[in-house]
C-alpha cells in the first residue's frame, strides 16, 4: 500500500484503520469488485451448467 | 494541479474544470440526450401499441422498435452521461486534469461508432432479436459488433477516470479520502469493468457464431454470462445515480454526508455484492441449483439491499440536517415542506429517490425471491419494476442534475425556466404510472415483449380479464404523459445551448467563492438529528414488509410444483 | 460536504448518529429474514422449483413426446387437429415448444402428481400458464423437469411469454385439468 504514503506524507498512516486505508484503495476495490460476481455468479454458474447431466430415461 | 492544461474555476459554482474535461462532458451529456430523445420516443410508441384499443404498430416494426428502445434508452443514452458523471466526479472533483483525454475521446468516438452501427442494423429490419439477442435466434453480426465497439469505448471512458484518480493523488490535488460522490463513481466504474468484460467474454463468441466461425452457441451458458453484463450494467447506473443525490444535497443544500463511514460503507457493499444479483433473470431456469439461485439472487444475504437502505436514509437525512441546521426546525416535516419544491435539480433528486425506493426498490427484491419471480418472469410486471428503477431513479436523476450542469457548462441561462419548474413533475407522474400499470397487468399474467395481448391471430385464443386491458390503457396515457416530459426536457436543454442567455464572463483567475457549505461543522455526532427521515424511512419499511408478505401469499395459491 | 474530501481524516472512527446505527440495524435484521424466506420456503412451502435437468437432444424429446401422444391421446382439441392427451398420474409428462406452438394439449387430474417435462425444438420460449399464472423458462437442448400438482380444474392457456420472433405472439397452447 506505498500509494497511501502521499495521502498521508507524516508518516501517521499506521494510525488509519485497515478499513478506511482499504476504501481509500480504488484497485483493490476494483480487483474485489471484479473478483466476487465473476467467481460467485459466472464461475460458480457455469461449473452447474457444464455437469448438467445427459438425459438418459 | 494541472501544468500544462487549460482549466477554469466556474465563477458561480466555484466548480474546477479542466478544459478538455469539460468538453468531454458536454459532448458525451448533450450525445446521451439524443439517444435519450430517439429511444424516450419509441417507448411512447410501445406504450401506445400495448394499449389495446390504440395498437399503433404492426407486428414487426413493434418488436423491431422495441429492440431499439431498450437499447437506446437502457444502455446508450445512460452509459453516454454515465461517462460525463464519471469525468465529473473525477477531474472536477479533484480539481485535476483529465487522464489521457486523447483515449477519452477516443472512447467517446467508438461509443458513437457503435451505438450508431448497432441503431442501424435494429432499424434495417433484420435484428429484431430484443435488447438481450438470446441465441439460436440470430442477429446481423453488426449488431453484435456495435455493441462491442460501444462497450470497448465504455471502458476505455472508465480506465481514463481511474487513470484521473491516479493523477490526483499522483499531484495532490486533495487531501484525505476521495470526496464520496467520487466514491460513489468510483463504484459505479468498478461495475462498469465487471460489466464489460462479462459482455467480451459472451458477445465475442457470439459475433464469431453469427459470422459462422462458431457452430454452437448455448443458450443457457449465454443467457447467464449475457445477464452478468445485461444486468449489472443497471447496476452501473444505481450507484451512478445514488452518488449524484448525494451531489444534488450538497450543491442544493450545502448537505454534508450524516456518517461518511456508514455512506461509504453502504457503497462498499454495493461493490461486493450489487453484481450478484444478475441472478435475478435465471431463477425459473433448468440447471441451476436451488443454492446458486439463492445466494446470487440475494445478493449474499442481502447486503447490497442492506446498502440502498442506508442510502435510503442518509441521502435524505443529509438533506434534513442542513435544512435543520437552517432553522427549518418546526415538527418532523418542515424541513421538506420548505425545501426548493420549485427547482428542478431538487425535485427531481427527490421524486427520484422516493419513486426508486418505493417502486422500484420493492418490487425489485419481491421479484428477485427465489420463489415468489415464478409469478412473475417475464411478464410486464418486469418492465414495470425496472421503469422504476432506470427511469423514475436513473433518468429522472440524471434530468435533474442536468439542470444544475448545463447552464454551468455552457455558461447559459436555463431556457424556459417557467416549464423547467414543471417538466419534473410532469415526467415523474407519466414515469410512475407506467411502471404501476405495467406491474399491475403483470399482476394479472400479461406477458412482456407481446404485441397482441387478445391473441388474436392465436390458433388457440385466450383472454385476459378485462381489468389488464384496462391497466394497458393507463399505461398508455401514462407513456403519453412520459414522453411529453420527456420531450419537454430534451426541449429546454436543446434550447439552453442554443438560445439561452449567455452569462458573463469572469476570467478564469478571479478568486473563486468557493461553494461555502451551509453545514460545514454539522459533525455527524449527535449535533443534528433526523427524526423525519427516520420516520420516513419506518414508513418505508412498513410498506416493503407488507406488500413482500402479499406476494408471499399470492405465490402459496398458485399449483404446488417441487 | 459530499463533493469534498472528508473533513475528518481519519473518519472511520467518527461516531454515528443512534438513528443510523438503529436504521442499520433495522435494515439488516429485515434483510436476514427476507434471505432466511427462501430457504424456508423450500422446507415448509408448496412451490418450489426442483434442481432435476438434463442436457437433450431435440430430437430425442421429440420422440419421447411423440410416445406419450400415440399412447395416451384420448381427443382431438376441435377441429384443430392437435391431439388432447391424458398421460397416467405419477408418469412422466412431454411438452413441447416450438415455433410457435406447444405441443401437445395435455390434460391432468386436479390433486395428482406429474414430472413434467419442458423443453424446446428450436429457440428459446417461456412457459406461461395463465390464469394461473406460472412462468418457466424453455431452453432448446435442455429438458426441466417440474413435478406439479394443480390444485384447480378448468382450461388453462399456455402462452409464449419468451420473444420467438415475428409470430411469438401466435403462440398460444391449451392445458385441461379435470376433476376426477
Amino acid at each position: 500500500m506505498t500509494s497511501q504514503d502521499n495521502n498521508t506524507p507524516d508518516g501517521e498512516h499506521e494510525h488509519i484503520p485497515f478499513f478506511q486505508r482499504m476504501m481509500d484503495n480504488p484497485f483493490l476495490l476494483l480487483f474485489i469488485g471484479v473478483v466476487m460476481p465473476t467467481v460467485f455468479y459466472i464461475l460458480w454458474g457455469v461449473m452447474e451448467i457444464a455437469t448438467i447431466p445427459i438425459a438418459t430415461y | 494541479m494541472s501544468i500544462l492544461s487549460k482549466s477554469r474555476i466556474c465563477p458561480e459554482t466555484g466548480l474546477f474544470f479542466d478544459d478538455q474535461a469539460e468538453k468531454l462532458i458536454k459532448w458525451n451529456a448533450v450525445t446521451g440526450v439524443v439517444f435519450l430523445l430517439v429511444g424516450g420516443l419509441f417507448g411512447v410508441l410501445m406504450a401506445l401499441t400495448r394499449w389495446t384499443e390504440v395498437h399503433i404498430l404492426p407486428a414487426d416494426w413493434f418488436y423491431l422498435l422495441l429492440t431499439a428502445h431498450g437499447l437506446d434508452a437502457l444502455i446508450v443514452w445512460i452509459i453516454f452521461f454515465e461517462m460525463a458523471v464519471l469525468y465529473l466526479a473525477s477531474s472536477t472533483l479533484l480539481k485535476v486534469r483529465l487522464a489521457a483525454p486523447k483515449w477519452a475521446w477516443l472512447g467517446y468516438w467508438l461509443m458513437l461508432i457503435g451505438a450508431v452501427i448497432t441503431n442501424v442494423m435494429v432499424l434495417e429490419g433484420d435484428s429484431s432479436v430484443m435488447f438481450t439477442s438470446y441465441p439460436p435466434m440470430k442477429a446481423h453480426p453488426l449488431f453484435y459488433l456495435g455493441i462491442i465497439v460501444f462497450a470497448v469505448g465504455a471502458l476505455i471512458g472508465t480506465f481514463c477516470f481511474f487513470g484521473t484518480l491516479v493523477l490526483a493523488k499522483e499531484q495532490k490535488t486533495y487531501e484525505g479520502s476521495l470526496p464520496l460522490v467520487t466514491f460513489g463513481a468510483l463504484t459505479a466504474a468498478i461495475i462498469a469493468v465487471f460489466t464489460i468484460a462479462s459482455g467480451a467474454i459472451i458477445l465475442v463468441p457470439t459475433l464469431l457464431w453469427s459470422l459462422g466461425y462458431i457452430a454452437h452457441i448455448d443458450p443457457l451458458m449465454y443467457k447467464t454470462i449475457w445477464w452478468a453484463m445485461g444486468h449489472s450494467s443497471q447496476q452501473i447506473n444505481v450507484s451512478a445515480h445514488v452518488s449524484v443525490w448525494y451531489l444534488i444535497a450538497a450543491i442544493v443544500f450545502g448537505a454534508k454526508p450524516l456518517s461518511e463511514k456508514v455512506s461509504r460503507m453502504a457503497f462498499l457493499f454495493y461493490i461486493f455484492f450489487l453484481q450478484l444479483a444478475s441472478a435475478h433473470h435465471l431463477l425459473v431456469e433448468p440447471g441451476l441449483s436451488s443454492e446458486w439461485k439463492i445466494f446470487n439472487t440475494s445478493y449474499a444475504m442481502y447486503l447490497a439491499v442492506l446498502g440502498s437502505m442506508i442510502h435510503g436514509l442518509t441521502v435524505p437525512g443529509s438533506i434534513e440536517a442542513a435544512q435543520r441546521k437552517k432553522g427549518f426546525n418546526k415538527g418532523l416535516f418542515e424541513w421538506l415542506r420548505r425545501a426548493p419544491w420549485g427547482n428542478p435539480v431538487f425535485s427531481g433528486m427527490f421524486m427520484s429517490l422516493v419513486m426508486f425506493g418505493f417502486l422500484g426498490g420493492i418490487t425489485g427484491v419481491i421479484m428477485g425471491t427465489e420463489q415468489i419471480n415464478i409469478i412473475m418472469h417475464n411478464t410486464l410486471y418486469v418492465p414495470g419494476h425496472f421503469h422504476a428503477t432506470v427511469v423514475a431513479g436513473t433518468t429522472l436523476t440524471f434530468m435533474a442534475v442536468s439542470y444544475f450542469l448545463v447552464p454551468v457548462l455552457f455558461r447559459r441561462e436555463l431556457w424556459l425556466p417557467g416549464l423547467a419548474k414543471w417538466q419534473t413533475y410532469i415526467y415523474a407522474i407519466g414515469v410512475a404510472g407506467i411502471s404501476v400499470f405495467m406491474m399491475a397487468a403483470g399482476t394479472l399474467g400479461v406477458s412482456r415483449r407481446h404485441w397482441d395481448n387478445n391473441f388474436a391471430d392465436a390458433t388457440l385464443g385466450f383472454d385476459y380479464p378485462a381489468a389488464a386491458h384496462m391497466f394497458l390503457a393507463l399505461n398508455g396515457i401514462s407513456g403519453l404523459m412520459a414522453g411529453l416530459g420527456g420531450a419537454s426536457f430534451c426541449i429546454i436543454m436543446v434550447g439552453t445551448i442554443l438560445w439561452g442567455k449567455k452569462k458573463s464572463d469572469v476570467p478564469a483567475s478571479a478568486p473563486a467563492p468557493a461553494p461555502e457549505p451551509a453545514v460545514h461543522q454539522a459533525g455527524s455526532a449527535g449535533t443534528i438529528a433526523v427524526p423525519g427521515t427516520f420516520v420516513l424511512a419506518l414508513i418505508f419499511l412498513g410498506t416493503f414488509i407488507l406488500y413482500y408478505y402479499v406476494n408471499w401469499k399470492y405465490l402459496a395459491e398458485v399449483w404446488h410444483l417441487s | 460536504m459530499a463533493i469534498h474530501p472528508p473533513e475528518t481524516k481519519i473518519w472511520w472512527k467518527e461516531p454515528i448518529h443512534s438513528i443510523e446505527i438503529w436504521w442499520v440495524l433495522i435494515a439488516l435484521v429485515w434483510s436476514l429474514i427476507m434471505f432466511v424466506m427462501m430457504p424456508y420456503w423450500h422446507i415448509y412451502g408448496n412451490q418450489n422449483l426442483s434442481n432435476e435437468a438434463y442436457r437433450v437432444d431435440p430430437e430425442y424429446f421429440g420422440e419421447k413426446v411423440e410416445d406419450m401422444v400415440k399412447k395416451y391421446t384420448i381427443r382431438e382439441e376441435g377441429d384443430t387437429g392437435i391431439p388432447v392427451v391424458a398421460p397416467p398420474v405419477g408418469s412422466d409428462v412431454f411438452l413441447l415448444a416450438r415455433l410457435w406452438e406447444w405441443y401437445p394439449i395435455l390434460e391432468l387430474k386436479k390433486g395428482k402428481e406429474y414430472r413434467l417435462h419442458l423443453s424446446s425444438m428450436d429457440w428459446m420460449h417461456g412457459f406461461s400458464l395463465q390464469p394461473t399464472n406460472i412462468n418457466l423458462q424453455v431452453h432448446p437442448g435442455y429438458d426441466f423437469v417440474v413435478t406439479v400438482t394443480p390444485t384447480e380444474s378448468g382450461k388453462f392457456a399456455i402462452i409464449c411469454n419468451e420473444y420467438c420472433g415475428i409470430g411469438h405472439h401466435t403462440m398460444a397452447g391449451r392445458m385441461y385439468v379435470t376433476d376426477k
